[in-house]
């Protein structure tokens, strides 16, 4: 267990709905589904998640702590929007879903081998290299982000597309060679890291 | 027309080299016929897109935005912001609102940017430029620099997620928006009556991610393509286009279809009908061509 989900656990003991309230983004607004199930059937996704929407919101009402961030569930969100375009009481699922996810990897329970949490980290770490994103470097990322064997067939897999792209200038190999960014890269950098400063001052753990 | 004036996003994805580069080359042709001028955000960056979420926190995230603004703020002041991509669009738009609604998040994301010399006013609407088109133009005016009127061609209007919801474009409704068709209608084309799949959901950044599912959808956005009688789908987002027109082979290879459809932005749409190079219009971005689009713009 990391340092910081074992203070989390003390300090909340068995109130997840407060430490969600407290701590993920929008979590607020848990409290205000009332189990309809209009997200669940909305979810372009539905029938591949671990739990829906609606699942989640009542786990976290009922203390599943461990359950609700180890649960592939939040991983699984296109970000379509119909959830909340829909929900009868307004709630932003969508935004408590990205939120939960990001909590669950930082308390390092999110689970371990599912790709869209691996994709979504190589996202971030790509954009905030150089304050925009690297296309050409994020896919090849990609494809080996479960190791060089799979990394050679994933891009042989691929390798029509990546023709069609280059082809049509969609694709360059010179973003090998450094490619596009902020000019103010470090004022870039300062102001994402004292965001974070903030942000973990904010989520820290500690009782005062 | 008073000539009109925005502060442009432009978004990674468009850049040169870029998968959305050939959106950008159409959507300056186009801004150039409706006599709109797009002032670049100088030294914009990323906005995380909807995806960022594993690695970043709501604060860092909403700096990234937070940038974009007050760059704007500083150096287009009293300009719209106004952004080409789905998912800049809603991203900015997303922390303009949640910056004003939450007087803390609003102050630290203030500090981070006084770490870069900034500072947030956040007084600027964000819009989409499909807003621009229809809500700040309208039809009647960007229907009257049609000089190729591209008849006989049947198009459907795929609308797709995040220029849809949860924002949306003024009177439409997220389960049938209408605009994309009356936009082909306006361009002398003919929309695809009820195009069962013009808001359904192309995996987005899953087709990175969950390729297997995300394909099962786009299958049924082209397969109801198909059935409505269209020749090609028109889309306002990047990576609605992106998905939907790249997969194709592998769909084919997977399910035994044999699909070949064209899948075209509205900024391409609307270059070749004001009477535009198929260049100019970006025709040669076409992974899959746009065959009768073509040949307009070479006759």
């Amino acid at each position: 267990m990391t340092e910081l989900n074992a203070a989390m656990v003390e300090r909340y003991r068995s109130n997840f709905l407060k430490e969600v309230e407290a701590n993920v983004e929008e979590g607020e607004w848990v409290k205000m589904c009332m189990q309809c199930g209009v997200c669940a059937g909305s979810c372009p996704l539905g029938n591949a998640w671990e739990h829906t929407p609606q699942k989640i919101f009542m786990m976290v009402r009922a203390g599943e702590r461990e359950a609700v961030l180890n649960s592939d569930a939040m991983w699984m969100c296109t970000s379509c929007y119909n959830c909340i375009a829909r929900c009868p009481r307004g709630l932003p699922i969508t935004h408590i879903m990205h939120g939960l996810a990001h909590y669950a990897k930082r308390m390092g329970l999110a689970p371990k081998e599912q790709p869209t949490a691996k994709f979504a980290q190589l996202f971030w770490d790509n954009l905030v290299k150089k304050g925009r994103v690297n296309e050409l470097k994020l896919g090849i990322s990609l494809y080996f982000m479960n190791g060089f064997s799979e990394g050679i067939k994933t891009s042989l897999k691929m390798k029509d597309i990546g023709l069609g792209m280059l082809k049509t200038k969609r694709m360059s190999p010179m973003e090998m060679l450094g490619g596009h960014g902020v000019k103010d890269s470090a004022g870039f950098q300062k102001m994402l890291k004292k965001a974070q400063e903030l942000e973990d001052k904010r989520i820290s753990g500690s009782t005062d | 027309m008073a000539k009109k004036e925005y502060s442009f996003y432009p978004g990674c994805s468009s850049q040169k080299g870029a998968s959305s580069s050939n959106y950008l080359n159409s959507v300056n042709t186009m801004c150039e016929e409706l006599d709109i001028t797009l002032n670049h955000i100088p030294d914009w960056n990323c906005c995380s897109a909807s995806i960022g979420y594993a690695g970043g926190g709501e604060l860092p995230r909403l700096a990234l935005s937070a940038r974009n603004i007050a760059l704007s703020e500083e150096h287009n002041p009293g300009q719209e912001i106004v952004a080409t991509c789905a998912a800049c669009w809603l991203a900015t738009r997303e922390s303009s609102e949640r910056l004003n609604e939450d007087n803390s998040l609003m102050a630290e994301a203030n500090e981070a940017l006084a770490e870069a010399g900034l500072k947030l006013k956040n007084e600027t609407p964000i819009k989409h430029m499909v807003e621009v088109l229809i809500e700040d133009l309208g039809y009647e005016e960007i229907g009257s620099k049609v000089k190729k009127p591209l008849e006989g061609i049947k198009i459907a209007g795929y609308v797709g997620c995040q220029t849809n919801r949860p924002f949306g474009i003024a009177g439409e409704s997220f389960e049938n928006p209408k605009y994309l068709d009356k936009l082909v209608e306006t361009m002398g084309a003919d929309p695809v009556e009820n195009y069962d799949k013009k808001v359904q959901c192309c995996g987005g950044a899953l087709a990175f991610s969950e390729p297997d599912k995300s394909q099962n959808m786009i299958k049924g956005i082209i397969e109801a393509a198909y059935d409505g009688g269209a020749d090609m789908i028109v889309t306002p987002c990047p990576v609605c286009q992106m998905n939907v027109e790249v997969y194709q082979d592998q769909i084919n290879a997977t399910h035994g279809t044999k699909f070949k459809m064209p899948v075209v932005y509205y900024s391409t749409l609307m270059s070749v009908a004001y009477g535009r190079s198929a260049k100019d219009s970006a025709l040669d971005g076409q992974v899959i061509p746009a065959k009768q689009l073509q040949e307009i713009a070479d006759k």
